[in-house]
Parts: structure tokens; sequence; C-alpha cells
């Protein structure tokens, strides 16, 4: 597979690692959270036949991590953003 | 009709003209008793198991393709019981048993061959894990033995003991661990079920769950609509995409497990061989072929196949032990779908929907597994109590902290 | 032997005579033929043994194709099993050999299995072999697998070396026969990038084989011309003898180029090269492949596909026979009659779409006569079947995509999704005529290229006459009553089609796995049309309601070798080596791997007798004096930032935000599911700036999850990472003599306990100005300092410790001496931080905060994790203290049965205490912590070992810690 990463451009998928469902950026605050959020968040992933939005670390490059769309059916590459952006975007700050 | 050497003989001398059909081509009906979601090894091992044990006999099996179209068609073959865990080890040690007297049980050859089991060690604290799962075995009734260096040297002299760069120093060995020919064990099922009177149902797609009143009273299949007192789901590699119809997330992910085998070769391995520092395993097959795979690719994937980077390590690793398949070709390499779990152990339970139950989760375990997770949800399915080797595969057990986790590598399916 | 079949004409070159070995007997042959050609020429017809029956087996085809003539080609280490001769290019000096025969090839004692046919018909053996129940291992199935298999391995490591390479590309035209060179002509004059890829050593594909005319000259001729003009493009990179073999994803094509398979020689060049092609567009010109009508006894030598026939006389000069018959269903078999002719060979012509039908035929190693519907018996020496050409649609299944059935053909064509950006051109997509093949090829090239945005002229396309197509389906004579063979290699008769349908096997994929039909090294590339076809016919289905099975990957088998490139050996995964190992190989050590890192273990001395000599003295040393160990390999993990304190109080599950500037901290790292994880120390060098240690084997995941907590958790805090592992080399100095050594090392330091206590830290100089940082931290349990310099003075800073250290007696201790002085202490390591244990278990759960949000700390609270019979880290030693422990020993109850259910945990690390004179263990016990004193079994059956055990302290040594505050 080719990833084409935001910044470095179209780069050999064996250069990453992969991670798995992006909602495992959308971690709960552990003080706050309930037994169930944290389960869920630690436990339950998406995992579709089709379009899923999925972490990928560019450990042999310039170790951003990426949320990448991808169609689970045919591999093709839908979209592909920074992470931090993703967090960014969703809320998450410090 | 009851398969023997003597039937083969007298079919052989009136030209095979005989020969009955293995199973029914069944029409679904309005409804059973019970609904098998999924005619792969352990749907239709469930459905022999239900009929056999329990004498549930209303029962059918729904398959989306051909029998037997899923992973019991696509995997490496291996059975054994080489397990460490107590939530783990007495299930896959019954799954051997049941291997053990199969195909006397079911009357057809599924070439159960147990030559053995060798899990190569590499080095100190590799051989300081393998004592304690050795010792576990044998603590559980199963077949374990360390090999030193001279010993496998003797069994395998073939591996690289000169020049390797993770140097062998041993091995355990499960003598009862080996392989069985895959397809035959789903048609072996397949006719004991349908000569009880389970129905097996193919090309029927299920599209979705018959609710009513909270509970699960059928499925929706491209065949019509089948209605059932319970309804097991049974499809492993798929289980993410079915349980979405009932709208459950699991603590599953889909992924690709490539498997390759070589052109035939007459015969050079003894049993079974993993490699300890990579990801390799062997065997070869009763026609010749080298049967051998290693890790799954890595990510989510409903693709049935695989890419060329796993192949290459998986060659790399082959030729790391042994150096002289070098020059045997591969000929095939295919893809299988893996249920892989948060903690790389599988899921026989009651799901939260009454009426609804799942199997699944099976990781790589799955095809040494199909008699006994058949047995265990046929035993789950007609008495609504899990049985006591599989009582710790509940989907609730993350929720309670109780993993069952044999590599140690926590919730990231991809390293189980 | 003289070459008795050979005639004139041909693309050999006869200047040059090559001698090679068949089956021990010297033959001869030319440049530029194929050892099965070469052996045509010489007049050998039985070449191999079917796989299950062991019918004698003649050349059937002409190219990869091939079911039949497969031989062991080479000797010694270097001899190849299952090798096509097809394939082979002759060389000089060549030697190949039959295979599967028990006996000779003209005798093989195996044929018996063909008189047991009827008995062994499809699927036999799972309806036997079970009784007795024990006979299948014992007996069956040892005599089964005994017949099993093809070709043998030589058993001795592969000779040859293999390389990996990575090409990349516009467009990637598969094959060079008349479609492929004419749209790489087209794409290439418009400047495209183009690679050509064809299996074959001589372009032209099946130009090479036929007479017919391109631009005016004969086919093979502008063939030629191509390669010339292709070859002097600097756009175009021309792979002969290379097989695209596979299509993956994003437009990667895998394929194998043969470097020196056909040189009696390598010379230590590699023999193959494994490409992965980088492609944009594809374009798949592969052709199509002739099958065979099911007829009885259709498997002697001598009966062959007509085209191949066409091919060996054409293009080898070589003829299977001097009295052919053609069987065909198409016009295309006719015109290897008018071929053969031409060459003054006899040929009957037998026409199935006139009513002629072949039933029978005789000649058990060699056809002798064929046996017609019509009474006829023709005596012949061979037979050209041509059943119809079925499209290579091989890799456009590779992304699962079916292939479609066209009547109008009689064959499958490129169907369902196909790879993104392969296109299919010429016979590959069912276009079946040549000037067609030209014209979709020079177009499709041409269009790939415009699209690619090369907009040079393509030129005119090249020109041919289209040849009459004609095919009406014709798979199988039905009045032929002995077996008629639709798979040769695996032995697949239309009576196994059709047992397996009265079995229900009716679906495609239980067809092929019930019968094998499709599954031999050919992968079915000449059998599963016909096979699908006779199915078809059995059901009363068209073939487009039978559907088919779909090719996977590679297109035609690959050495392993290949797929592993030079990644064997010790050449397997490289090796990282410490700043000291040089040093270390100068002073005797004794090296371990370590992930990929090689760690001395232990440093042999004069007149020392083992391993236990070695570390018992270095492991005394350190408590006796000071000791030396590299410990570089630990991960190291600089971070800097404003907020680094509050970021690496997330990430450890004890409190890190008041870690005081010039102290060291030691901190557990939980996984998200609360278990423990890693652990280590890290430093807090100025405000903002911490240096992290890690475990060796954790060092590369730690960084990983650390900056996925710093991009995805908690994206807004101020905080940069690097790994700095190699960037340091880091050397730990333990024992009492320790802070004598070190301050003789360190500039301007004072490390007095007042000025630089237990778990002080800072950066300084040593010996003169190098720059370093020391750490006052022990894993021994000594008074104890790591001490870190720039990775490329490590081997001077080992040299200079040790020089510094020589009036105290230092010595270098290795990871085993480590591993003692560790277990001694009590400290967990990789058996007891083996990913399945919590802090708990260690003896460690008081660390774990509740009061701020680490990863790990909420899950970790779960009943499951919190039980009161959890396991706990303690201590062992033997009862009779002579006794030597040893790891993965479960501890039992004396008296209690020996099962699971009273197993009471599993010792996971001991060693010989040179401190204590005995044997001391580390392992895990439930309810451990109050059962100290308590006596156990360690019972180890796989070691045949069951000791007494006293549960005691995990800390054997200095439990109140004085000796590392000292």
């Amino acid at each position: 597979m080719i990833i084409p990463h935001p910044l470095l451009g179209p780069r050999d998928a064996a250069e990453f690692v992969y991670k798995g469902d992006a909602t495992l950026i959308d971690r709960p605050d552990g003080l706050t959270a309930s037994d169930d959020e944290m389960h869920d968040y630690a436990y339950l992933r998406d995992n579709p036949a089709g379009r899923h939005r999925e972490l990928w670390y560019h450990e042999q490059g310039d170790r951003s991590w990426l949320v990448v769309t991808r169609d689970t059916r045919t591999h093709e590459i839908l979209k592909v953003e920074l992470a931090r952006d993703v967090a960014r975007a969703a809320g998450r700050a410090r | 009709m009851r398969y023997s050497a003597w039937n083969i003989f007298k079919q052989g001398l009136t030209g095979n003209k005989g020969w009955t059909r293995a199973w029914r081509d069944a029409t679904p009906k309005a409804d059973y008793d019970i609904v098998i979601v999924g005619g792969g090894g352990h749907g239709l091992a469930t459905a022999y198991y239900l009929a056999k044990e329990f004498g549930l006999t209303n029962v059918a099996v729904v398959e989306k393709g051909w029998l037997g179209s899923g992973n019991i068609g696509r995997n490496t073959t291996i059975i054994r019981s080489n397990y460490l865990l107590e939530g783990n080890q007495p299930f896959y040690e019954l799954s051997l048993k049941l291997w053990e007297g199969l195909e006397q049980d079911f009357n057809y050859n599924a070439m159960v061959s147990q030559r053995g089991i060798l899990n190569l060690i590499h080095s100190d604290p590799q051989r300081d894990a393998f004592v304690r799962r050795g010792n576990a075995m044998q603590l559980s009734g199963a077949d374990a033995e360390i090999l030193d260096r001279d010993r496998l040297k003797k069994m395998c002299p073939f591996l690289d003991f000169e020049n390797a760069r993770f140097p062998v120093q041993g091995a355990i060995w499960q003598p009862r661990g080996g392989t069985v020919r895959h397809d035959a064990v789903a048609w072996g099922y397949a006719r004991g079920a349908d000569a009880r009177g389970v129905d097996i149902i193919q090309n029927c797609e299920v599209t979705g769950f018959v609710m009513d009143g909270g509970a699960c009273k059928g499925v929706e299949t491209t065949r019509g609509t089948i209605r059932a007192e319970k309804v097991a789901v049974c499809v492993a590699g798929s289980s993410g995409r079915v349980m979405d119809m009932a709208g459950m997330r699991l603590p599953i992910e889909s992924h690709v497990l490539q498997a390759f085998v070589s052109e035939g070769l007459k015969p050079v391995i003894p049993g079974v061989i993993t490699f300890g520092a990579g990801h390799f395993y062997v065997s070869q097959s009763d026609k010749g072929g080298l049967v051998f795979g290693g890790d799954i690719d890595g990510y989510n994937s409903y693709a049935q196949r695989g890419n060329l980077p796993v192949v290459e390590d998986v060659c790399e690793g082959g030729m790391a032990i042994m150096p002289m398949i070098g020059r045997a070709r591969l000929l095939r390499m295919w893809g299988g779908l893996m249920d892989m779990s948060m903690d790389g152990s599988p899921f026989i339970d009651k799901t939260h929907i009454s009426g609804l139950y799942f199997n699944g989760g099976w990781c790589y375990g799955g095809f040494k597994a199909t008699p006994a997770s058949g047995f265990c949800y046929a035993h789950l399915l007609a008495t609504d109590r899990p049985h006591e080797t599989a009582a710790q595969y509940r989907l609730d057990r993350f929720r309670r902290g109780v993993p069952i986790d044999e590599k140690g590598q926590g919730a990231q399916p991809n390293l189980h | 032997m003289s070459q008795q079949n050979r005639i004139e004409g041909g693309q050999i070159d006869r200047s040059k005579t090559l001698k090679f070995q068949w089956n021990g007997r010297w033959m001869s042959g030319y440049p530029g033929d194929t050892l099965a050609s070469a052996l045509m020429a010489n007049g050998v017809r039985l070449v191999g043994r079917s796989f299950k029956c062991h019918r004698p087996r003649g050349i059937f085809s002409a190219g990869s194709e091939e079911p039949n003539a497969l031989v062991q080609l080479r000797n010694g280490a270097a001899q190849e099993p299952n090798t096509r001769a097809t394939t082979v290019e002759l060389f000089d000096g060549l030697s190949a050999t039959s295979q599967n025969h028990r006996g000779s090839l003209d005798w093989d004692l195996m044929a018996v299995n063909d008189v047991a046919a009827p008995f062994l018909s499809a699927g036999f053996y799972y309806k036997t072999f079970m009784w007795p129940k024990a006979f299948w291992e014992k007996l069956y199935e040892p005599v089964i697998r005994a017949s099993a298999g093809l070709g043998r391995l030589s058993m001795k490591a592969d000779p040859d070396v293999y390389d990996h390479g990575y090409l990349h590309c516009d467009l990637l035209v598969i094959g060079a026969g008349p479609t492929g060179l004419a749209a790489a002509l087209a794409a290439g004059r418009a400047g495209a990038r183009v690679i050509l890829a064809d299996e074959d050593f001589r372009p032209g594909g099946r130009l090479n084989a036929e007479t017919y005319a391109v631009d005016g000259s004969a086919g093979s001729h502008w063939a030629g011309m191509a390669v010339v003009e292709l070859s002097a493009m600097e756009n175009i990179r021309l792979l002969t003898r290379t097989t695209v073999f596979g299509a993956y994803d994003h437009g990667i094509y895998g394929a194998i180029e043969k470097r020196t398979d056909h040189l009696a020689d390598s010379r230590g060049k590699p023999r193959q090269v494994l490409w992965r092609i980088y492609s944009k567009r594809a374009l798949l010109a592969a052709g199509a492949i002739e099958r065979s009508i099911a007829f009885g006894n259709n498997d002697r030598p001598g009966i062959m596909l007509a085209g191949s026939v066409r091919t060996y006389v054409n293009r080898f000069g070589a003829t299977p026979g001097q009295r052919v018959a053609v069987f065909t269903n198409n016009e295309d078999g006719l015109r290897t009659a008018l071929d053969l002719r031409a060459k003054g060979i006899q040929v009957t012509t037998l026409d199935a779409r006139k009513g002629d039908r072949i039933v029978d035929t005789r000649g058990r190693k060699g056809i002798r006569q064929a046996l017609l519907a019509d009474g006829r018996n023709l005596a012949v020496d061979c037979i050209a079947v041509s059943g119809g050409w079925s499209p290579t649609v091989a890799l456009t299944c590779h992304h699962r995509g079916r292939p479609m059935w066209r009547d109008d053909i009689a064959g499958f064509v490129p169907g369902g999704e196909l790879p993104p950006g392969l296109t299919v051109a010429g016979a590959a997509n069912g276009t079946m005529t040549l000037g067609a093949c030209l014209r979709d090829g020079h177009a499709k090239g041409a269009a790939l290229a415009a699209e690619l945005g090369a907009a040079g002229s393509t030129g005119d396309g090249p020109l041919a006459e289209d040849e009459t197509f004609d095919i009406t389906p014709f798979w199988h004579v039905t009045e032929a009553r002995p077996r008629a063979w639709v798979d040769l290699q695996n032995d697949v008769t239309t009576k196994d089609l059709k047992q397996s349908r009265q079995e229900g096997f009716r679906s495609v994929e239980h067809l092929k796995r019930y019968t094998t039909l499709g599954m031999a090294t050919d992968q079915g590339k000449t059998s599963n049309v016909l096979g699908l076809a006779v199915m078809a016919e059995l059901d009363g289905h068209p073939i487009a309601e039978t559907g088919t099975t779909i090719f996977r990957p590679p297109y035609t088998p690959v050495a392993i070798g290949a797929f592993a490139g030079r990644a064997r050996g010790t050449d397997f995964r490289p090796y990282r080596l410490t700043p000291s190992h040089a040093w270390a190989l100068e002073n005797g050590a004794d090296f371990v791997e370590a992930g990929l890192w090689l760690r001395a273990q232990w440093f042999k001395r004069p007149g020392e007798q083992g391993w236990r000599d070695s570390v018992d003295r270095e492991a005394a040393a350190v408590r006796r004096s000071v000791g030396v160990c590299d410990v570089t390999t630990l991960g190291k993990i600089d971070i800097q930032g404003r907020d680094a304190a509050e970021f690496l109080n997330h990430i450890y599950a004890n409190p890190f935000l008041k870690l005081p500037v010039g102290r060291v901290r030691y901190g557990l790292m939980l996984r998200e599911d609360g278990v423990a994880y890693d652990d280590g120390t890290t430093a807090r060098l100025s405000e903002h700036h911490f240096v992290m240690t890690t475990t060796t084997a954790n060092a590369g995941t730690v960084f990983r999850n650390l900056e996925f907590a710093r991009q995805c958790l908690w994206p807004d805090l101020d905080v940069h990472l690097i790994s700095t592992t190699d960037a340091w080399a880091q050397f730990a100095v333990a024992g009492p003599n320790s802070r004598a050594l070190l301050q003789k090392v360190v500039d301007d330091l004072d490390l007095s306990n007042a000025a630089f206590p237990f778990m002080a830290c800072t950066n300084c100089t040593v010996f003169d100005g190098t720059p370093a940082r020391v750490f006052r931290i022990s894993f021994s349990g000594e008074l104890a300092y790591e001490v870190a310099v720039p990775a490329r003075f490590g081997g001077s800073m080992i040299r200079g410790l040790m020089a510094a250290g020589e009036e105290f007696g230092v010595v270098p201790y290795g990871t085993e001496a480590l591993g003692v002085l560790r277990i001694e202490k009590g400290h967990p390591a990789g058996n007891e931080l083996n990913g399945q244990t919590t802090a708990r278990n260690l003896g460690l759960g008081g660390m774990v905060s509740k009061t701020k949000d680490a990863i790990g700390s909420k899950l970790s609270e779960r009943a499951g994790m919190n039980r009161d019979d959890d396991l706990c880290l303690v201590g062992f030693k033997p009862k009779d203290r002579s006794v030597l422990l040893t790891a993965g020993a479960h501890f039992l109850t004396p008296g209690d049965p020996e099962d699971m259910a009273h197993d009471q945990g599993w010792m996971t690390s001991v060693a010989y205490s040179p401190e204590l004179g005995h044997s001391v263990g580390l392992g895990f016990l439930k309810r451990g912590d109050s059962r100290i004193g308590e006596t156990l079994r360690a019972y180890s059956p796989v070691r045949n070992q069951d000791t007494m055990v006293e549960v005691c302290s995990a800390h054997h040594i200095d439990p109140e810690g004085a000796r590392q505050r000292g």
C-alpha cells in the first residue's frame, strides 16, 4: 500500500505502524470517566466493511500520527490527515 | 451412505456410479428452533453437536456463499493445545481430544495427523516462558516436552544450527499437535449434521435480525425471513459486519492473515515447526506442499488478500531457519479474514439481546478450535449455560478485568 | 544422440552446439532452445509421471502453463525440483532428471496406482483409512506421504543469492507479445516512462511462434525491430525473463526477474531479482492460453496443445512427431495443420465442428494410435489438440475480481473489480485476432500515455491482417468410455467431475477442492476452463452460470528464496552493536541477542571452565568492589518543553509533576488496559528537560506511545520528544568502589553522598571536557552510577573507566551478572514484566496514583485485577541449599494434586547468588505477600524437576536499600 502523507507525499505503507480505529483519539479523562466509558474506549472498535478511519504512525519517517480514511474492502485510501489536527478539531487540547 | 473401504471397493468395481450426495441442498423452512449464521467449520460443528449431543435437529445453518467458504477453507490446518492460560488450555485440550476421535465419530477421514508441533527456542527468557507453558500444559493433562539442541537436531537436522542470526537452542514439543485436512472437516461435519436432519442452506446471506420486543427471533436473509427461537452467529472474520446489524460494537477487529503453499515436494518436514524469533510456521501436507504462514498484514481489512511486505517477511523467516527451501517455489498465497480480539482469545457467549448468541474472536486459533467451539457453542445453545472449558470466553471479561492474554500485548489486536 | 526431430527454421542459433544431460544421457541442442524443445528435437517423448496415477507424461505446452514436463534441474545444493522444461533456457552442461517415480522413469513402480485407479476416485481418501483408528498415523499416512509430492529438495542450503529491487514507472506493460509491444511503442514514443515485462527470454510472444506478417514482414522480425526501437528509448525499461506475478494495492506489482538461471554458473551474481514495481497505470497484455479437449486417454506423451506444436515447429525448429493428428474445435487448430505441412510433416485434421471425434488412444509411453468414433484407427506419434484459447486473466483476479464468460470466444474475460489502474488489452481481454490485438495495444498504450500527460506523437500503429476466428465450443467426447483427463498433473478426469457432482460438490469451489482440479503447480492454466465447462455440461447450465474460481498470486510459482532475498543466515536481521562492542570482543566477551542488539553476556577469563565461573566472578566483584556494564541498549528518550512534567505525569502511573531538577525517579508505565507495561528511570536535568530510560525491549514502542499521547491525546501540551538511544553510550558503574572510580573520571563534580545523593543526576564533563551525564541509580542494589557520553566517545569511555578502575580491581560485567544482581535485589525485568502482570502483582500497586489521569490507571482498578488471591512477586530459595532452582516451575502446596486447579503460580527468574552461596528465585505466587516462610513444591515436570522451596522476600539482598544510598 501507499499512504499519501499530508506533509511528505506518497510513502510506502511499510514505513508506518498501524494502531487501529481512530476513535482511540477520543480518550475520556481517567479521573472523570465512568467504568463503561473507559471500557468502551479501550476495548470496543469500529470495524466496518467499508470506510474506516484509522491511526497510522510514520515510524520510519517523520513520526507523525495520521488519521487515514481507507476502505477496508478495497484498501482504497480516501483521505489522510494529521492526527494532531483531528484531535484538536475534536476539542482535545492539554 | 456409510463410507468404508468396502464401499470404495464396491463402487470402484461399478464405475463409482452409486455415490450419493454428501449432504442435501436444503431450502429454508419458515422457522427453526435454532438458526446458525455461518456455514463454516464452527457453524457446522455446532450444528453437528447440537444434533448428536443434544438431540436438537430442528436447526438450520445459513451460509452466505458456499459451505466452508470462510476460514475453514483458508487456513494452515494446524491443531495443537499448547496454550498457557487456564482460560484457554482446557478448551484447546478438549478440542484436541475431539480431533483425536473425530473421524470415527463422523465417519469421514479428515486426515487428522498428529505428527507433532515444535516451537523453536532462541533465548533464555524464551526457554523460561516455554518451560512455564510446558508445565502448565502437563498440569492440565496435555502433553509437552522441552527438547534440547541435540534432540532437536536429531529430529530436524535441516534447521540452520550453524549460521543463524538467532541461534536455535531447542524447542517445546507437543507430540499430539499436528495437522488436519481442513476442507474435509467442513464436509464431514456437514454430512454428519445433515444426516441427523439439520438443514444446510447455502447461498443464503443474512441481511438483518428479526427483532421482536427487544428479543431476537430470527434472521432476514436473501432467501426470505427465517424465524427461530435462537439465533447463533458464528461468522469469525465478519463478526464486526454481522453484529453491526444488531447494533453491537465488538472488542474485535477484522484483519487479513495470508497463508502460503509451495509446489508439491517429497516429504521433508516431520510435523509443524514454528520459528521463535520471526514470523514463520510450516508443515507439509500429505500431498507434499509446504503449508506455511506468518504474521497478519496488520491493518483492518475485509479484502481477503494481503500485500507483498508480509510475503517477504514470512519467506525471510522460512529461509532463516531452513535455508534448504530456497529453491522450492511458492505456488499459491491467499488471505483469510481474522476476528482479532482485544486479548487474542475468543468469545462463546450470549449477547445482551435475548435469543442472540455470539461465537467469534478466534484470531489465528480458529481452525484448531473447531470441534470444541462447536461442542461448547452447542452446549450453550442447548442449555443456556457455558460449557466448563469455555466459561471464560465471555463478552464482559474486559469490563470485569479478566482478559485472557496469552501474548501479553493488551488491547492491540494486531499484536496478538 | 542425433537430433532426430530437428527440422529447419526457427529462432535458434545453429552455429553453436550446446551439450546437456537428461537422466544421465548426453544430448545436444542450440542456443535459443528450451530444455523442452531440445528434448523434443532429440526424440524424447516420456519426460515425467503424473501426480496420483503415475501415468507417463510428455511435453504438453511450450510455456509456463506446462503441467507435465516438470524436471529436477541441476545437481547438488542447486537442485531445483518441479522446474518446467518448457521455460528452461538451454545452457551448455545443463543437467536435468525426471521426478516422481520409484525405479526408473520408464518403469515406475508407482504406476500400480493407475491399475488401482477405479478405487482412487475423487475424494476416495475421505471415505476410508479410518479403521482401525491407530492405523492412520502408523500405516496409511506414512504410505500416502511416502508417495506424495513431486520433486525433491536437495536438503542443502540454497547456494544462490537473491536481490530485491524497487522500480517506478508511469505505465507497466505486462507481456511483450504483439499487444504489449504495440502498447509500449505507443506509450514510449509519447514520452511516458514505461516498463515492459515479459516472462520469456525472447520478446514477441505468439509472434515468434506463428507465421503471421506484421507491417509486411515476418511477425518475429517485426517483434525484433520493435525491441530495437524500445531499447533505444531512455524512458523504456524492457525486462525480459521477468514474470509479473501479482497485483497488489495502489498500483504495486510484484515481478520476478531471472538473472542467471540461463547460465551454467551464476558466478556469485544474484540468481533472481524480486522487483516491486510502483506504477501509475498498468496494461495487462498477457495473451491467452490454449486448452485441451477431454477424450479417452488424452493424456499420453505426444498429445499436446496445437498452438504449442506450432511454437516448437516455427520457433524452435523441432517437431513433436512425423505423423500428426490435429484435433480441434476452432480455426486456430487448422493453422497447425498448415504450418506442419509447410514443414513437410504428415497431418490428419480432425475437426470437432464437423463431427470428428477421438474416443481413445493407444501407446503407453508415447501415443501410437488414435481411435475415432467413426471406427477409424490412425497411426500417429502426436496429437495436436485445440479446445480454444482462454484469456490470461490471472492478474485481473488478484483483487478478487471474478471473470465473466463470453460465448463468442468461448472464454472467460476480465470481470468484476480489477486492480485500480489496470487496463487489459489484446487476447487477455478477449481480442482474439492479431490485427485487432495490435490495434488494441496501440490504442490503449496511446490513451494511457495521454492520461498520464505524455503528449508526444505515438506514431502509426503496426498493421496485420485479422485471421479467421471461429470457435464452436466442444469440450468433451462423451462417446469416450475410457478416462478422459481434465487436469493432467493431478489426474482429474471427467469421471471424477461426474462423481463430484453426484456427491453434491457442485459449486466451482467445492469441485476444485474435492477433485483437486486446478490445484497443481500450473494452477489450472490449461485445465480450469475445461473442467468448468464439463461441469456445466453435466449440470445442463450455461458456463456463465456455473462461474469460475479465481486466480491468486503468484501467476507462476516463485522461489521462496527470491521472496526472502538477502535476509537469511546471519543477515536475517541487522545487528545493533553497543559502543563498547569492539572493546568487549577484545576482552573475551561472549555475546547474546537482545532483540536486534548483541550484548556481552559475560567476559571469560583464562582458567574459567564454564559460564558460571565467569558470571559468579563478575557478580561477586560488583558486590565486593566495582564493575562496569554497558547499558546503552536501554531506550533513551529526550523530553523537552514547558509542559514536559505534566506530560510525564500522564505517562507514568506514579507522580512526576514535582520531581526536582537534578533528581531521578523510578517510573512505572501501564498500558491503557491497566497492565504493567514498562519501567525505567526518568531524570530531570533542568526545569523543562527530562531524560527517560525504557527497557531495551520496549524502547521503540514506548517512544511510539509517547508520540501518540503527545499528538493525539494532549495535542496542545508544549512538549517535544526525540529518541536518543543510539546517541548516548551509557555505562553502569556499580559496587562499593564505584564512587571512588567515577570521582577519578569526572571533571569538577563532587560525588560525595551529600553533594550527589542517591537518585541525583547532572550534566557534567569527564576526562577533561568530554560532555557527559551522570545519574546515581542502581539496578544491582549497590552504590552505583550510570554515566553517559555521546556515543562516539563510548569506545574510549569504556577504556577510560577500566583504566581508572584498575586500582580497585574493576571488572566488566555482562548481562548474566546483571541478571544475577537484579534477581538478588528483587528488581523485576522482562520475565516479570511480561505484559500479563499488574502493578499489584509486581508489588508496585502503591505507585499507581489515584489523583491524576495517567494512562492505564483507571482500568487498573477493575475488580478482576484486584482480587484477594492475586499473584504477588516474592522470592524463593531452595530448602536444600545445594539444589539449583529453574525458571518456569509451577508452585504447588505440598500434598496437593498436580493439576491446574491447584496451581499456585510460577517461578519467573532464577540465579545462583555467589553472595548468598545458593540459588535464588523470583516468582509470582497467589497471595504471595502473606506466605513468606511457607514451604512449597517448585514443580517442573518438563524438566523432571521437583524441588522444595521456601517463600521469602523478593529482596534477597539488602532489603532496606542501605547500600545504594551509602
